[in-house]
This record gives structure tokens, sequence and C-alpha cells, in this order.
């Protein structure tokens, strides 16, 4: 057997950083006095820099290191974010180092990847640590050159002082500049003179990608460690009864097997060997709670979107007046299913539980939560634990739950071994935090001119928490209004999905309005303007999306899709206003003998500035492929507790020829960016939806599409 | 346990392992490559994509003893530096999100081009479709494709 391969990035960081020698610049988040800066930096600190936190070091030969401190699963931060940086330092792009940073709460707000919310929280701060190493450079340069800094300029990691022609190297700056106290208040740059954010800038992870480096927390070896895989209970409310792991022990290259709360792990050198001695464990459940069916949930939906007793959201006017002297009602109920996230890498964690402290390496959104969850185990203080991120193979939200972290630890702690736990696939889609299964039902009162003079929406989920957004669109343009919503408590566990509620909301509620617009005779983008536009002259309540921005996306789609003027293609409208960005789409099918046909789908979103165009683009793809793909064939269903589905032969992802032609526009208004993971993704199934409706006079009322009567014999 | 000598992207391995064992596992617990990634197990999803002489197979259900003599190439051997068209072509255009699939993707897209360097549309469409990306880089995958045949020619 040849040794593994030790990845661990922090001994590369520490050696590089301490070879290259260089200044070592950032700044301070919050507060002062945390606990004492990290290995990487203390060592760097050492070589002479300035006293606070590290975002980027140049090294004397010039190149620039920018750590990334947030956890990168596929959204490409780890690109966008140095981009920020780099920016406003004037660098020389091709001399950037990107490194990922592991977790330190002492130097970095908000190591999260969630809600679309880094690049928004994180814009100011970003530009301004380049900012601020960019005047102090410059400061140097001035004093090494005899000059006031103001007949300075900068460009491509120069210094220019375009009088005399001279000029200077970061590199060569960089030690002096470090001895300079850190300017306060620097001058940011005027977003007209941006060379970097905005360009499509290729992900800088893409060398490694390409070449099969180990990246991931799959990819994670090291010296002794053993690999554990999880046997956990086959159906939801089940719990163990018994265990004989006689037989499992017994299999070669089996070291332990460990039992915690209602799992077993086998713990092993190898994963085959684990893989083939979980099969021979003889585990005994018995029911510790309800086996819900999904027959069940459709009948419960059923009866609680009657239910008298139900969490009033928002409330406007007099509802049931509204609907009393109403000349037409429009009432539909949608539904959807449960989701698993599927990311490509299977959950895995690696943790080493010592006496002294813990090691944790692998794919979190929150290694904050990582921690939180190795300290609670273990007894052992945060400070002690260090969380190291790895690229990840996928997340969509899926790992933000720190489930999988919790067994790495535990089997560590009582293997007394380093490990690595490892999901198989049908662990992933079994192992529950799935998107929650929710129904609704919708209602509108229109007048006798098709005014909508009353709204209702009443939303049943399971373990959904709130599957509402009240305030949200068309809130703010109806007079009476009515949203509440009724929760089941389920054995089936749930998680947030990318674009959490929002997914299906969207689709539902954007379906629904294309049902009113059509009841009231009018244009589904008419109709939808002029909401908008009533609530913006006569605004109801509270109003939790920008009007203005909403009108934008919504006319610019139409505009670029030909809406309305196209022969021989159904157009569908949808538009979601979610996580602070505007997206509108255009859905395009045509009837091919008779069946409808995707064809293609024009997106016009608002995230304010666009800061990486090549990562912006792969965003809004990939939310429209993912929306399509989950609203088409995405279904996951249970029988008296247990997943139906085990894995990609009888859940059925999106594939490559299923994708239509997609055609992407951003709006160019000067607003900070505000997120794009994952606001393209709600609009998607309204867009398909309506556009099938137009071709067919056939509703999806539910998800996924593929299995309504409708679609039976139809498409794809 | 057996020993089996392995002919992996030009060179010799040996791995003292199980018969059964999927080449997957070899590669990645006994051989240290880790470019073939695990996403599924059963052969659907095309990330475990490895050549086997030259035509794409799934090492998640390639049992280690059926190699034999066969020359094994990963994406490790399919050029060390990203030279290799189709790695090319996936840089430059930007296809990966999240990455993981993408080696499987570009072992396919390799063997796929072998067999045919001209391949229309519907080719690239049919000899891409097993390989799934969640993230929804299709797009991109068809372009790269595209552009790899051309730097082919
Ligand atoms: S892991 Fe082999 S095809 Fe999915
Ligand atoms: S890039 Fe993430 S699965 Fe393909």
């Amino acid at each position: 057997m040849s040794s593994q391969p030790n990845t661990s990035r922090r001994n590369f960081l520490k050696q590089s950083l301490l070879a290259g020698g260089g200044l070592l610049i950032g700044f301070k988040l919050y507060g002062a006095g945390l606990a004492p800066a990290g290995e990487i930096e203390n060592a760097a600190l050492a070589a002479g820099s300035v006293d606070f936190n590290s975002f980027l070091s140049i090294a004397t030969d010039g190149t620039v290191t920018i750590f990334s401190p947030n956890p990168e699963i596929g959204q490409n931060i780890k690109t966008s974010f140095p981009m920020i940086v780099a920016e406003e330092l004037d660098v020389d792009w091709s001399r950037v180092k990107v490194v990922q940073a592991a977790l330190d709460s002492s130097k970095y707000e908000r190591q999260v990847t969630g809600g679309s919310g880094a690049i928004p929280h994180s814009w100011k701060r970003l530009r301004e640590a380049g900012a601020t190493a960019r005047q102090m450079l410059m400061e140097a340069a001035a004093k090494r050159l005899k000059v006031p800094v103001g007949e300075l300029s900068t460009q491509n990691s120069l210094v220019m002082h375009k009088a005399s022609g001279r000029q200077l190297g970061y590199g060569e700056l960089a030690a002096d500049a470090a001895k300079l106290p850190a300017p306060a208040n620097v001058k940011l740059k005027d977003p007209k003179d941006f060379k970097l954010i905005g360009k499509a800038i290729n992900n800088v992870d893409n060398g490694d990608i390409i070449t099969g480096k180990p990246l991931y927390g799959i990819d994670f070896y090291r010296e002794g460690m053993l690999t554990a895989m999880v046997q956990r209970p086959p159906a939801f409310g089940m719990k163990v009864k018994s265990v004989d792991a006689a037989a499992a022990k017994a299999m070669p290259g089996i070291v332990d097997v460990v039992r915690f709360d209602d799992k077993v792990a086998v713990v092993g050198k190898s994963t085959w060997q684990v893989m083939k001695a979980r099969k021979a464990l003889k585990v005994v459940y018995e029911k510790g709670a309800a086996l819900e069916s999904s027959t069940d949930h459709d009948r419960l939906f059923k009866e609680l979107l009657d239910s008298k007793e139900a969490s009033v959201r928002r409330q406007d006017g007099d509802v049931e007046a509204a609907f009393k002297r109403a000349a037409k009602v429009v009432k539909s109920e949608y539904q959807c299913p449960f989701l698993p996230h599927s990311p490509l890498e299977p959950m895995n964690f690696f943790a080493h539980v010592r006496a002294d402290g813990v090691e944790l390496v692998g794919p979190t959104q929150t290694p904050d939560r990582a921690r939180g969850v190795a300290a609670q185990i273990t007894g052992i203080a945060p400070e002690k634990i260090t969380v190291e991120m790895t690229r990840m193979g996928g997340a969509f939200g899926r790992r933000l739950m720190a489930d999988y972290v919790e067994e790495a630890v535990q089997v560590s702690k009582l293997a007394k071994a380093p490990v690595k736990v490892i999901w198989t696939r049908e662990d992933d889609m079994t192992g529950g935090n799935y998107r929650p299964a929710v129904r609704y039902r919708f209602e509108a009162a229109l007048d006798a001119s098709g005014n909508m003079i009353g709204y209702k929406l009443r939303g049943v989920g399971i373990n959904a928490g709130n599957p509402t957004r009240e305030h949200n669109f068309p809130s703010g343009s109806v007079e009476n209004l009515l949203i509440d919503s009724v929760e089941h408590q389920s054995p089936i566990t749930t998680a947030p999905w990318r674009a959490p509620i929002t997914n299906f909301l969207a689709f539902a509620e954007q379906s629904f309005i294309d049902e009113v617009a059509q009841a009231a005779g009018k244009d589904p983008v008419q109709f939808r303007l002029e909401l908008m536009e009533k609530a913006k002259k006569s605004p109801v309540g509270n109003i939790g999306y920008d009007i203005d921005r909403m009108q934008t996306v919504t006319r610019m789609a139409a505009e670029k899709a030909g809406w309305g003027k196209k022969q021989g293609v159904h157009q569908g409208f949808s538009v979601y206003y979610s996580h602070r960005s505007y997206v509108a789409q255009v859905g395009e099918v045509a009837l091919e003998g008779g069946k409808p046909v995707l064809k293609k789908i024009y997106a016009v979103s608002d995230c304010g500035q666009v800061v990486n165009l090549s990562g912006a683009r792969q965003q809004v793809i990939g939310g429209i492929v993912d929306g399509l793909g989950h609203a088409m064939y995405g279904n996951m269903t249970f029988r008296e507790g247990a997943p139906e589905q085990q894995n990609f032969n009888n859940y059925r992802l999106i594939r490559l020829k299923e994708v239509p032609e997609v055609e992407i526009h951003f709006v160019d208004n000067g607003i900070e960016p505000t997120g794009l993971g994952e606001p393209a993704l709600p609009p998607t199934g309204a867009a398909v939806a309506n556009a099938i409706f137009k071709a067919t006079s056939k509703r999806m009322y539910n998800q996924p599409f593929l299995e309504q009567d409708a679609m039976k014999g139809l498409s794809q | 346990m057996a020993i089996y000598k392995l002919q992996i992207n030009g060179q010799t391995y040996q791995a003292d392992v199980e018969p059964d064992t999927p080449l997957l596992w070899v590669l990645r617990d006994h051989l240290g490559l880790l470019g073939t990634k695990f996403g599924c197990g059963i052969a659907v999803c095309g990330a475990c994509t490895v050549h086997f002489n030259d035509q794409a197979v799934r090492a998640c259900v390639f049992p280690v003893s059926a190699v034999g003599s066969a020359s094994i190439t990963t994406i490790e051997g399919l050029s060390e530096q990203g030279t290799h068209p189709v790695q090319q072509a996936w840089n430059e255009v930007d296809v990966a999100q999240c990455g993981y699939c993408q080696a499987g993707q570009i072992m396919t897209a390799a063997a796929l081009l072998k067999r045919n360097p001209n391949p229309s549309t519907e080719e690239i469409d049919a000899g891409m479709n097993g390989n799934i990306c969640r993230c929804g880089t299709y797009h991109r995958i068809r372009e790269a494709v595209t552009l790899a045949a051309a730097k082919l020619k």
C-alpha cells in the first residue's frame, strides 16, 4: 500500500507564508482583544506586519495572498471575495493567490454560506481591506520617492509617480508599508473605475478541479485515519431496540463498532471493508414515533387546510367582506413534495477527538456550528477546537446541518481515533433533513372590473415553520388580505433547501397570479405590473420588496423575451423577490406532436452590482436548472416512515438533454450587490408551468410536473 | 485479500485488497488517486468515470479483479498539468461550479472525443447525458465539449 497524501492546507499555508516572509494586511471586523489569532496569521505577524487581522498578505516577490473566509460550495465565493479585495488594491490578478481561511471568529465574521448573504454582507468590508492596504503601499512609496502621496497612483501591483516616470512594485514596498499605521476611512473606488469587478473571471480552483486535485472533504486522508459508516434507522420514527455487531466486527479490516443515539457506526481501515461490514450488522428496530406515509400527508394537508386554528401571519382590511362582495372568486391549491438536497459529494466529515482538543476537517456551510456541536459532545472548550473547511461538492443548504459532523465527533470520541465518517448516496438520500412538503390554498376576490379586492393564502407545511412570506408580493397591493399557516410536526426531518420556502412558494404564488390574471381577463405581465403600481400608489401595510426593482425586472424580461409578440411558442411569466434580489423569467414552450416541449428560458436578474460575471451567470443558470429539474422530476415519498427513493436510479435528477436554452440578462443599476446564490431558482417553476398552461390549457397544481395527470403522456 | 498489479496512468501500482473491491475505492483508499469521485456507487451518475483502455467505465461498480492488464487512465493521468484539450476547454469555458462532477465529465468527454472527434450536437448530448451535474453546468459542458473538439482538430 502506498502512503496517503496529506491534504492539510494549514501546513501548506504556514510554510508558504513563512517562506514568503511578506506583509500581512487586513482589518478587524468587530471588537478587539478576542481570542488570539490562529497559527497562520501568527506566523506572518511575527514576520513583522501590522497588528490587525488578515485578509491579504503581500510577499516581497509581489505575490498577493488573499484569504477567503467563507465556505465554498460552488457559489464561487472563493473567486468573488478576493476579486473585491483585489479591485481596491489595484493588483495584478494573475499574481493573486487565493487561500481558504479556516474558522476564526476572532478575525472573520459570518463564516457562513447561506441565504445568499456573503457578498452583500462583506462587500464594503472587503473593499476597505483592499483600499487600506493600497493606501499604505502608496504612503510607503511616497516616503521612498520623496514625493507627496497625492502625486501617486496605482495600477497592476505598481505604485506610479507619473511626473517623474518612476514606479515601485507592491512587493518592494510591502515591508515598509507594513510598518505604517493603518489609515482609517480610506477612499473607495468609484464603481465606474472598476477593472475587475463585473468582469468574467475564471474560478480560482479551475486548475485543481480539471486535474483532479484532492479539494473536497471526502478527499481528506491522513496517516492512521479510520473510515466509518453509520447505520441509521430505516424509517423516521424508528429507534434501535438491539444491536448484534459480532459478525460485522469479525470482518476483515474492521476495527470497532460503536453505538450512540439511534446509530451504529462501523469503523475500519478502508471504505469498501466498512461498507460490507455494515451490511453484516444485525440491528433490530422498534417503533418510537408515528411512522408516516405520503398518503397520510396528502390526507393531513386537506384536513389542515380547513383547520380552525392557524397562525395568522398577516391581515389587512376585511377579507371576509371583500369575498362576500366579489364578482368572481378564484380558488386553487398547490402542493410540493419533500426533496433531498442531493449534493453530488455525499455527506462526510473528519474528526479527531483528543484529550486536549478536537480537529475537524470537512465540508460545512457553518463551521461555527460544527465547532459548537463538537464542544457540546466532547465538553472541550471551543478555543481548543479547530475547523478546516474544504471545498464542497455542492450543499444546497444540506451542509447547514451538523448531524454528520456530530457523527464524526461521536465516532472519533468512542473509537478513540481520527475518523472520517462517509455516507453513501443511499445514506444521503434517506438520511433526512429534506425540503419540507407543503400545500397551499390561494383565494382571490375580483370585483366586476377585474380588480383584486381580496386575497387569502393558507400554507400547511410539514416541519416547514412559516411556509409563507407574508410581506412579499402581492402583499401591499391588496386592501383585504389574510395570510396564515398551519404546521404539522413529523418525525421526518427537514432543513433549509436552496431558497428555503420560496423555492416552492414562488411556484405556487406565481402560478396562482396567472390564474387570477386569466379570470380578470388581463395579460399576466400587465396584471402583475398593475398590482405593483397599486402597491406603489396606495400601499397597504408593510411591503417587504422594492417595487421599482421588481417592476424593472418584470418589464425587462417581457421585453427581452418579446412577450406576447411571438408565433409558434407559448410563453409563461414569473417574477420573484427573494434574498434581497429580483429575478423575472419567461418560459417558452412549443407543441411538438401535441406535446409541450420546453424550448427556452429568459431570465433578467437584479442582484445589484455583479461581482464576477462568469460566476453570476453560473448562479443564474444553475438556479434555473435546479428549479426546473426539481419542479419537473423531484419527488421524495414515504411509506410507514421509510423513504421510497434511495439513489439516482429511482430519484430523478435533471440531466443534460433536458435543459433548454437559457438567455440571461442583468440589470445594471449601480446598487450594491444583493446576492445571487438563490434568487434565480424560485421563479423557474411557475415560468415553466405557466407556459405549459398556455400551450395545453393544463395547469400544474403539484410538483413534480411529470407525475401530474396533465403531463402523463405529454412531454419528455 | 489478494495482490493486484494495476496499470494506471502509465505506471504500475500494487494494491492488496479483496477481489470484489470496486476500482474506485482502490484508487481512492489504497493508491491515493483522489480525483475520481464517489457520487452514487451504482453506475448512474458518472462521477467515478475512468478510462479502461480507451473506453469510459464507471469505477464504482468495476471490481478490481476484472481490471487485469488493461490500462486505466484517471483524471490525474489525462494530463498532469491540465494540458489535455478537454481540460483546457473546461478551464476556458469556466465550466465548474462546485466541481465535484467535473472529473467524471471530463473523462467522459475525452473518451467521447477519442471515439468521435467530430460529434454533432445530438451526439454530444447523448454522450454526456449519463453524467449528472447537480449544480446544473450542462450548458457549459456542451460548450466545452464543442470547444475541445475544435482544439483537437
Ligand atoms: S459513483 Fe459511479 S456512477 Fe456514480
Ligand atoms: S459542478 Fe457541482 S455537481 Fe457538477
